[in-house]
């Protein structure tokens, strides 16, 4: 067994048909993963006590002659903003580093219910708010594939462990590309899906208008699997959606000739070469299975970004507001009144991209600058939204970079 | 300049955050660049065009209701266990009113 090659289908073949145990496949990975991990920094804690006693449940059951799941002996790591009961959940802050929940996400209570072992706490920037991991309190995560530069971010950890081989899966969160940018420049698998489609319960909010959980995973139906298994309506989260969830790996392996796949124009001004020619390659390697490629035209992508950092950062300066000294483990110690309480424990507790973040949205969301901001950016949200109904009218899927560029350097 | 540092005190004040006067400085350089990149949208028209204020627009009107019935609630120990100072089944902030 080696479990860095690992897939998903493999460990259940092999549970079944007894080439190994559940307890077998956690305990070695636990073991690779703290072998590995100071190469990366990717993991901030490892669960050793919690992972056993979900393959030890896995293997019980499959003693007994029951079904044991279909993530049964899968070693899953956590991206640290998704909180897990009894276990520290830090969000890659100095403010939270004492947190214990009181409560698992329901993305992760579902994961174990499936069976998967929880192994560790990835690692990721701060309250998810980057794209290279180095906005950690808790130090960089270099890039597995090549250790001097960045695996992307915010899940930057959850990205390396994946490409380390020292996970099977990972959980991951997108707000503006933070499970997208990360797989991409760590070349795994990683999937954003819609908006509603997971229970965001559980996701320490950073922007809840855009936040996201998704998957990354080795290979397209590992990650189908993993999705399948946490996607669905959930009471604890309004806004999840209530609409069937189907079995998504059924759709893997399944012809695509006759599908029309869109190249939106604007996705491609300023691409790095090596990217363009990848991406050309993918685009070839379609149209070689009989899709149909179009050229489509989204014509506010020049707006997105601006119009994103002043959304995210309008919530985001709601969200972080509990981090008041008063729930969350954090409290000056200088602090003689409740104002100095509120004023020092987030002016010490936040790192300087939180701060930024937290004046950004605050600033456009007070008396004066509303309308000319939150509001202007929301109304060109509808914009970009409209976009892409219309591309969708005439195209089964979208092909763009993730990122204009590869993985860059640490401090670039 | 879009943003002055007595502007940038008066926002940290709103969020309650304490800045070094250091960070003060930096702070307007760095908003005053993102708030002049920002500036782009204006170069959209937008009139007529109705705000995003719900990501799920497929979605029924009512699609966020249920029914209001009492569920589980943590016990008040365990909702506690993460303040930094609490007592008598309380969380603890230093004294508000002055006697």
């Amino acid at each position: 067994m080696n479990v860095s090659t690992l897939t998903i289908g493999q460990i259940q073949q092999g549970l079944r048909a007894k080439s190994f145990s559940a307890t077998e496949v956690i305990q070695e990975a636990l073991r690779y993963a703290a072998a590995e991990n100071p190469k990366t920094n990717a993991y901030l804690l490892f669960s050793e006590e919690r992972a056993l006693a979900s393959a030890a449940e896995s293997d019980r059951r499959l003693a007994a002659g029951a079904d044991p799941g279909p993530l049964a002996g899968v070693p899953l790591a956590v991206k640290d903003v998704i909180v897990t009961r009894n276990l520290r959940t830090t969000c890659g802050s100095k403010l939270l580093q004492n947190f214990i929940p009181p409560y698992d996400a329901t993305a992760v209570e579902r994961l174990e219910s499936a069976g998967a072992a929880v192994i560790g706490k990835a690692n990721c920037d701060e309250f998810a708010m980057g794209s290279s991991n180095e906005n950690s309190a808790y130090g960089p995560v270099r890039n597995p594939v090549a250790l001097d530069r960045v695996p992307g971010g915010s899940s930057g950890g959850s990205a390396a462990v994946v490409a380390q081989g020292t996970a099977v899966a990972s959980l991951g969160s997108d707000t503006g590309g933070s499970i997208r940018q990360p797989a991409s420049f760590c070349g795994v698998v990683g999937v954003t899906p819609t908006y509603g489609r997971v229970s965001r319960y559980g996701l320490v909010a950073f922007a809840s208008s855009l936040d996201h959980i998704g998957p990354f995973a080795r290979t397209v139906k590992d990650a189908a699997v993993v999705l399948r298994e946490m996607a669905g309506r959930d009471p604890h989260d309004a806004t999840s959606a209530n609409a069937p969830v189907p079995d998504y790996s059924a759709s893997c392996g399944q012809d695509v000739a006759g599908m029309t796949i869109g190249v939106p124009r604007e996705y491609f001004d300023g691409l790095n070469s090596e990217t363009g020619d990848q991406i050309q390659k993918g685009i070839q390697l379609l149209q070689a299975q009989g899709c149909k490629v179009v050229e489509v035209s989204l014509p506010h992508t020049p707006y997105a970004i601006a119009c994103y950092y002043i959304i995210c950062t309008a919530e985001a300066s709601s969200n972080l507001a509990r981090y008041d000294g008063v729930r969350y483990t954090s409290r000056s110690s200088g602090a003689r009144s409740i104002g100095d309480m509120y004023n020092l424990t987030r002016g010490e507790g936040f790192g300087a991209e939180c701060k930024r973040r937290i004046m950004l949205g605050t600033y456009v969301l007070s008396a004066g600058y509303y309308d000319a901001y939150y509001l202007k950016a929301q109304k060109v949200r509808s914009l970009i939204a409209r976009d892409f109904q219309q591309a969708f009218e005439s195209v089964d899927a979208l092909i763009t970079p993730v990122s204009p560029f590869p993985a860059f350097k640490l401090g670039e | 300049m879009k943003i002055t540092e007595q502007e940038v005190r008066y926002v940290a004040g709103l969020a309650h955050l304490q800045l070094t006067e250091q960070e003060v400085g930096r702070m307007a350089h760095d908003l005053d660049e993102i708030l002049t990149h920002v500036e782009k949208l204006n170069e959209i028209d937008t009139a007529g065009v109705a705000p995003m204020a719900q990501v799920l627009y497929q979605a029924e009107s009512n699609a966020t209701l249920r029914p209001d019935t009492p569920g589980a609630t943590l016990p008040n120990e365990t909702a506690l266990a993460n303040a930094p100072l609490s007592g008598s089944g309380q969380f603890k902030v230093p004294r508000v009113i002055e006697r």
